[in-house]
């Protein structure tokens, strides 16, 4: 039974790591920026939730009303301030302003909310679980996480597919100067994608502030995961990183259940590695395999 | 050591013209450093060790920021993951001593062993592009982290001390691990030096201005890739080796920090990303920077990750980089300059 339970928290928590894995995907697909701030902005967005809950009086979820625009807004002026300007320094430079960008941030962080660890109360949520036998339940909060994550990725992929903003994306990804030769305007759909991107990564981060105990040093470890969950998905396709999210998550908690709790990471990492060894495309490659 | 060659000899079709590399600028400012690492090697004679501690640190930035530019600078390798190395170099002492060899010649071995270890996990990571090799990286040391935590036997979280050291006096340890690191740095930076001027290096600074260019003349990039990775695997290894030896005790989570990421990011960006000089100048202002404000805690830290950010905009080749563009001069020399012959005959 305890193995069961195992399997179902790991795939919830592949949700989370698949909603933290978006934005990444959305920015890596669109521009090529690996955004290695991607944890520390998610941080960010816990951060601010907590600080607008706590002096407005909000619960976390009013709260994410008021913090999801201003983390957009906030990706659409770093795209404009950071990423673009660094595009044009060559292949690394968007690598090491936004290494720079994760140090800043990360020990802002340190500096104002301290080394303490935190944490965000979902209210009724939090402790509501749906009893599925007597030795397993769902907790009510990683059912909503997860339910959420799918909506996402599948808004998401709706989005990319199906609309206009979405058929831009997929044209300035393909090939930007191109796509400004037909009236597309490069800059705005990046700072858009970069947007789109930084409010999921504070969705995500929010959740993962309400599931467990935060402190600013958290960042790269939420980085880490979202890029594994990305990895082991394959590249380039939204229902692949939520799959590599749920491997990831799966190998973390049956790792935890077969070797210990100190485990758990590892075996994420080591089921990442085997990825790379044995299936480096991913497991769901995306369809068209070119050069 | 023949200054000129003359381009003639290799069939070239400008027999006007021959290929320079070393320049006067270059050849005093070896024997200079011939000099300064003379006098280095005598610190510890007319210093104590609170000056030779100081400057084993130092040594170790250079060492780091150097391997991290090979990797960055020349072979297009971005890593925010080589704490890896730093860390298996400095736990590989930890093991050889346990297992009776002798503290200091642990260090050459333990860095050695890096090397080793980079072969296998070049495999994988050079799977991964550009960014993606960055984390992938990261990865990696967070994995070798993990695994050292959990293992008991090397201290577990805690960390562990180095004891078998404790057989020098202190001020014989010091001068000692003095030694170890000024002949360490001394040595990757010639190794770095040679490997510049080799063909390899032709095909390294190749790779650094456009590797697909590089790689359709035919230079062989994966290779050169791999040399590189070898190499900085080796530097780190020894970097963490040392500061090992120079504080005695290491826990998983200071010495696989990605702090030491930040620091190489940090010198190299400011020194010069692709120049052989920018590096050292890059780890002297870090040190400097560190000895001033290493206490104020996470603001020095703001601090670096700005000037990093600032330098990657608006001065992409670093202070060196500017400096060499500015006034043509290069101190150490990698690089090839090609003179014309007829304009000295014409009588300038």
């Amino acid at each position: 039974m305890t193995w069961i339970n195992a399997i179902i928290q790991g795939i919830l928590l592949g949700g989370l790591y698949a909603l933290f894995a978006c934005g990444l995907s959305l920015m890596f697909g669109v521009m090529r920026i690996i955004n290695l701030a991607h944890g520390d902005l998610a941080l960010v967005g816990t951060f601010m939730v907590m600080v607008v809950a706590q002096h407005v009086g909000l619960s976390p979820f009013a709260a994410l009303l008021i913090v999801l625009p201003g983390a957009a807004i906030v990706g659409y002026l770093l795209q404009y301030g950071l990423f673009t300007p660094s595009l044009r320094g060559g292949e690394l430079s968007p690598l090491l302003a936004t290494f720079g960008l994760s140090i800043v941030i990360g020990n802002l962080l340190l500096e104002v909310f301290s080394a303490d660890t935190h944490s965000l109360s979902a209210g009724a949520l939090t402790t509501a679980s749906w009893r599925i036998s007597s030795q397993i339940s769902i907790s009510a909060l990683s059912g909503v996480i997860f339910g959420v994550a799918i909506l996402v990725l599948g808004g998401l992929q709706l989005m990319l597919s199906h609309t206009q903003l979405g058929r831009m994306m997929r044209a300035t990804a393909d090939d930007a100067a191109t796509a400004e030769l037909v009236g597309i305007n490069a800059k705005r759909v990046y700072a858009v994608a970069a947007a789109i991107a930084l409010a999921t990564a504070a969705l995500a981060g929010t959740f993962f502030g309400m599931r467990s105990s935060f402190d600013p040093t958290l960042g790269p470890a939420q980085l880490i995961f979202a890029f594994e969950a990305v990895v082991i998905g394959g590249l380039g396709s939204l229902w692949g990183t939520l799959v590599g999210g749920i491997a990831l998550g799966l190998a973390q908690t049956i790792g935890a259940q077969a070797f210990g709790a100190g485990w758990s990471i590892v075996c994420g990492h080591v089921l990442f590695l085997a990825v790379l060894a044995f299936r480096s495309q991913g497991i769901f490659a995306p369809r068209q395999e070119r050069a | 050591m023949s200054s000129i060659v003359p381009a003639a000899r290799s069939n070239l079709p400008h027999p006007e013209l021959r290929v320079q590399r070393w320049t006067r600028a270059s050849l005093t400012f070896s024997s200079a450093t011939g000099v300064l690492v003379v006098l280095l090697a005598l610190v510890p004679f007319w210093f104590g060790p609170n000056v030779t501690e100081k400057l084993t640190e130092l040594f170790v930035l250079i060492i780091l920021a150097a391997m991290w530019n090979a990797l960055a600078g020349y072979a297009g390798l971005v890593s925010v993951g080589q704490q890896a190395f730093i860390g298996i170099g400095a736990y590989a002492v930890i093991v050889l001593t346990d297992h009776g060899i002798n503290g200091f010649l642990a260090v050459v071995l333990a860095a050695l062993f890096c090397g080793v270890v980079s072969l296998p996990t070049s495999l994988l990571v050079f799977r991964l592009r550009g960014g993606q090799f960055a984390i992938g990286m990261w990865v990696v040391a967070e994995l070798f982290r993990l695994l050292v935590t959990n293992d008991q036997s090397l201290g577990g979280g805690t960390g562990v001390s180095l004891n078998v050291l404790n057989v020098y006096s202190p001020a014989d340890r010091q001068a000692y691990t003095y030694w170890v690191a000024l002949a360490l740095l001394v040595v990757l930076m010639l190794v770095g030096f040679l490997l510049l001027r080799s063909r390899l290096g032709a095909s390294l600074q190749a790779i650094r201005d456009d590797e697909r260019a590089a790689e359709s003349v035919g230079v062989p990039v994966l290779r050169a890739k791999r040399i590189v990775f070898l190499l900085a695997a080796v530097g780190c290894g020894a970097a963490g080796a040392i500061t090992l030896i120079n504080t005695l005790i290491v826990t998983p989570d200071s010495i696989f920090s990605v702090q030491w990421s930040a620091y190489m990011i940090f010198m190299v960006l400011l020194g010069g990303l692709g120049t052989f000089e920018g590096p050292v100048l890059g780890a002297l202002v870090l040190f400097g920077i560190q000895q001033e404000f290493q206490n104020d805690g996470s603001w020095y830290l703001v601090g670096l990750g700005v000037v990093a950010i600032v330098v990657t905009l608006l001065l992409p080749r670093g202070v060196w980089g500017w400096v060499v563009e500015r006034f043509h001069i290069q101190l150490v020399p990698v690089g090839h300059t090609v003179r014309s012959l007829l304009r000295r005959t014409a009588g300038r």
